[in-house]
Order: structure tokens, then C-alpha cells, then sequence
């Protein structure tokens, strides 16, 4: 199967930047060192091309049921140019995946009610799941996968708000979860105050033809997913399809630690499962560890305690900003608390680490 | 890019050079390979005294984004580790054939290094 990619694929290539492939696209790895870029978004400002992320647009007079039976938060407490993270669960609860859910402001390039921001790859998915339960609930909406046509890029960093403000109207106007239009390089922009960093920033959206544009205003150090990668795991925020993976690691928003974003109240697909007794306490959740011996723990690496296998490392990095090795990894509730001794199993070895709560900067 | 390859050294085509050092065969990683492994921070090296075997693996690196095996490009006993290595890692990406040095072997056998790459063949290899 080939691979998708994004439209700055052309400048990228130019730029030198090593590539990877993930999700289904093609995108820059690195474009100097995964060191260098960390440490410009942590302490000044990074650009990234995110154009792999998927965009569905949600319109008509039932769009808001319809994102209401579908992911677990409720849109009902958004006004026009909010944002809210969310979760898409099937019946039993499980995550299929976490979304950005944008209610689209006046003067938005897009007509749409809702534009939400599923991850790479999961964009047809997600396009076929709203069309069924459209038909199924005979409600008044339609779906678009416009995936294809918006180019996404993310601006992150202590002072993205201050590069941002030499190239359009007051981006600091724009508050935490929020998004507006703003017009930038001559190119209308949705400017949303979110991110994946744990850094101050903005995700801009806008019309794929326009993105070498937009790119190229942007004068600062260009980022690829594996600074992202460090990026959002020293935050610790979660990796649909590493963290959790409705196939390979089924968990529940609890178990995933985003029970904040569950609404009961709401009649979204798992809300039975997610209100059943017992569900805020999962017997497992995802902890945040670092590891205390030399070493660095990855994805799939056994976590023990007094020398009995309980759970698995479901990310690990070595963490730029602390020097020390990071990760997370689910663990049964006894295990869960801050400070608990663990073992990480790394090639045979038995490396100590500690359950720490992230952020790890 | 172009990438150092030093005439001085021989080479695997897992990426180590090895180079005669004062009776002792030096052992690294190339420039094209800490440049394909990014931000390295951590090597996993064997103790002096341990017999390593032509084309085992003798350790592990790690960057940020990857691990890499490690392969011995001659056999014989090992008589020095580069012990700089477990505070700063980064030398191997600083300076691959100087500073980031990993092992030196005492070579149990001279045609083990004949028969390693010459630079001009590594150099193919990568381009």
C-alpha cells in the first residue's frame, strides 16, 4: 500500500528532513536532531507538520446529537469557537480513539458545525462510524472526510503566541481551547489554541493548496514526530494505537487515565459500559514511571514487581529535557500509586524505575 | 550528505569500523550510522576480559528514536571500554571515529581485518 502525504511532502524532501512512515503517511521524522528540536519548543518556539491528522466536518441541524452519540463529552457545553478533547468508544467502552472536537466559529473558511480531529489513519474509519449511526438514528447531518483537504500545522512553544503575533491579529485573543479565524500570509486560517507539547501554542487549519504558504511565514525551527513524540510523552499525553489500541490494548477512558472527558449524561455509544459499577475504578490504569538504573524502557517491555510479571510498557523514551528514562504503562490499581517500585524488564535485565505522575520537564 | 569514512579504518556492513591502535584493533560505530540513529543516549558495552567473536553481537545503542545491535568486526579479548561513553553518549555522534570510540580488541587473528570492508567499499555501500 502507498503511503499518504502531506502537502509540504515536496519542501519537506528538499529540506533534507529524514522521513517515517506512520498512520498510513509519510512524514518528516527529524529535520535536525530529535534533541535539538525538543529543546526549541520547550524554550522558545517549533513548527510541525501534522497534516496527517484526520479532519471530519460535521454539519446540519442534528450535527450536535450526532457528535453526542459519538464521542463521550459533551458538545453541548460548547459555544461557537470552543474546543474539547474527547473520546470515540465502542459499546463496550473501549477507545477507538481520542479527538479534538472543534464547534467552528462565525467567519470559519468551513460552513461546518463541527470539524473534530481524529489521528492519522483513522479517518475513514471514523467517516464510516458517523455515516452508519447518522442512517441508524435517522438524523439530520452529514459527514465529510476532509482529510485531503486541509493542510494542519502546529506551532509550539513559550513563544509561539509572540511569532504568531507578527503574522496575524492578536493570536493571545484566542484563548486555551479555543479556535478563530485568523488570515495568515494571506491564507484564511482556523487558529486554535491547542497542542500536544504541554507547551503554549497553536494548530492552524487550513486549505491544503495553501500550506507551503503558511509553512514558510513561519521562521522558526521546523519539528518532526520524533521531537513530537518526546514532546507529548514528557506531557504525558497518550499515542492512539500505542497507548491504547482497540485491537491490541483495549482500555476504557478510566483505565486510560481521560476519564475527565467522560460525560454520562450524554447518550454516547459505551455509555452503559462506562456507567456500569466498577468502571471509575478499573482493576488496571496507565501510570507514568521513570527509571531510576541506566536504561531505557520501550513499547512492549515487561513491567515487573517482586520479580512477578503485572503489566507492559506501552511508551518509553529517554526524556531530552530530564536526561533520565520515562515511559508509561498500564499497572494493576495496587501498583498505581506515586512513588511504587517498579521493574522494567530491558533485554533480560531488570531495570528499577518509580510510578511518577507526568509532566516529566 | 557525505559522510566521513576514514582511509585508516576497515569496516562492517552493520555500520562498525575497526582501525589499528598500537597492537590493539579500536572498534566504533561510522558517521553514517550515528547520523541514521540521531540523538544517541545510551551504549550497553561488554567489561574488559570478555572474548568477543567476529560478527557477534558485542552491545547495544540506543538513540532516542531507535536501538541498534552492535557487532564485533573482529574476534579476540577485549582490553579496553570507552568509559566516557556511559556519561556522555553523545561523543558517539560528536566524534564517531575519535571520541565516540567503543572497544579495543586484541585481535586473535590478523586476517579477521583483512578481510573487513575497505573504505571504498563501505563508501558504496552507503551511498
Amino acid at each position: 500500500m502507498s503511503l499518504r502525504t502531506p502537502p509540504l511532502a515536496a519542501d519537506h524532501a528538499a529540506s533534507g528532513a529524514k522521513l517515517t512512515a506512520f498512520g498510513g503517511w509519510e512524514m518528516p521524522l527529524e529535520f535536525d536532531s530529535i534533541r535539538t528540536e525538543h529543546e526549541a519548543v520547550r524554550g522558545s518556539v517549533g513548527k510541525f507538520d501534522v497534516s496527517h491528522m484526520s479532519q471530519l466536518a460535521v454539519s446540519g441541524p442534528d450535527a450536535g446529537r450526532l457528535m453526542n452519540r459519538l464521542t463521550t463529552n459533551d458538545v453541548a457545553e460548547l459555544a461557537p469557537g470552543d474546543a474539547q478533547y474527547s473520546a470515540i468508544t465502542d459499546a463496550d467502552g473501549v477507545v477507538l480513539d481520542d479527538t479534538v472536537v472543534y464547534r467552528l466559529p462565525e467567519g470559519a473558511p468551513s460552513d461546518a458545525a463541527f470539524l473534530f480531529v481524529p489521528n492519522a489513519g483513522h479517518d475513514a474509519e471514523m467517516t464510516q462510524r458517523w455515516a452508519r449511526h447518522t442512517q441508524r438514528w435517522d438524523l439530520d447531518a452529514t459527514v465529510e472526510n476532509a482529510t485531503d483537504g486541509y493542510g494542519m500545522l502546529a506551532v509550539q512553544g513559550p513563544e509561539a503566541i509572540e511569532l504568531l503575533g507578527g503574522l496575524c491579529e492578536s493570536p493571545g485573543s484566542v484563548s486555551r481551547f479555543s479556535v478563530a479565524p485568523r488570515e495568515i500570509a494571506g491564507v484564511e486560517c482556523l487558529l486554535a489554541r491547542t497542542g500536544y507539547t504541554g507547551e503554549d501554542g497553536v494548530e492552524l487549519l487550513f486549505d491544503a493548496d495553501a500550506a507551503a504558504a503558511v509553512w514558510s511565514a513561519l521562521s522558526c525551527q521546523p519539528c518532526g514526530l520524533g521531537a513530537r513524540d518526546t514532546l507529548r510523552l514528557e506531557a504525558g499525553f497518550l499515542l492512539s494505537g500505542q497507548d491504547f489500541d482497540a485491537e491490541d490494548n483495549p482500555r476504557t477512558p478510566y483505565e486510560a487515565g481521560i476519564g475527565f472527558v467522560v460525560d454520562t449524561d450524554t447518550p454516547f455509544v459505551g455509555r452503559d459500559a462506562l456507567s456500569a459499577p466498577g468502571a471509575t475504578d478499573p482493576e488496571e490504569r496507565l501510570v507514568g514511571f521513570r527509571l531510576a538504573d541506566r536504561g531505557i524502557a520501550r513499547h512492549g517491555h515487561e513491567i515487573v514487581a517482586d520479580g512477578d510479571p503485572i503489566g507492559a510498557v506501552t511508551s518509553g523514551t529517554m526524556s531530552p529535557t530530564l536526561g533520565d528514562a520515562i515511559g508509561l504503562g498500564y499497572v494493576p490499581e495496587g501498583y498505581a500509586d506515586p512513588g511504587t517500585e517498579l521493574g522494567i524488564v530491558v533485554r533480560g535485565d531488570t531495570k528499577r524505575a518509580r510510578v511518577e505522575t507526568p509532566p516529566f520537564y | 550528505m557525505s559522510f566521513d569514512v576514514p582511509e585508516d579504518c576497515r569496516y562492517r556492513e552493520t555500520h562498525e569500523w575497526a582501525r589499528h591502535e598500537s597492537g590493539t584493533v579500536r572498534v566504533g560505530i561510522t558517521d553514517f550510522a550515528q547520523d541514521e540513529l540521531g540523538d544517541v543516549v545510551f551504549v550497553e558495552l561488554p567489561a574488559v576480559g570478555d572474548a568477543l567473536e567476529s560478527g557477534a553481537e558485542f552491545g547495544v545503542i540506543e538513540s532516542i528514536k531507535a536501538v541498534s545491535d552492535l557487532y564485533a568486526p573482529v574476534s579476540g579479548d577485549l582490553t579496553a571500554v570507552n568509559d566516557d561513553l556511559i556519561d556522555a553518549p553523545e561523543l558517539v555522534n560528536e566524534d564517531p571515529f575519535g571520541d565516540g570510540w567503543m572497544l579495543e580488541i586484541d585481535p586473535a587473528d590478523p586476517a579477521e581485518f583483512e578481510a573487513l570492508l575497505s573504505p571504498s567499499a563501505y563508501d558504496d555501500q552507503t551511498a
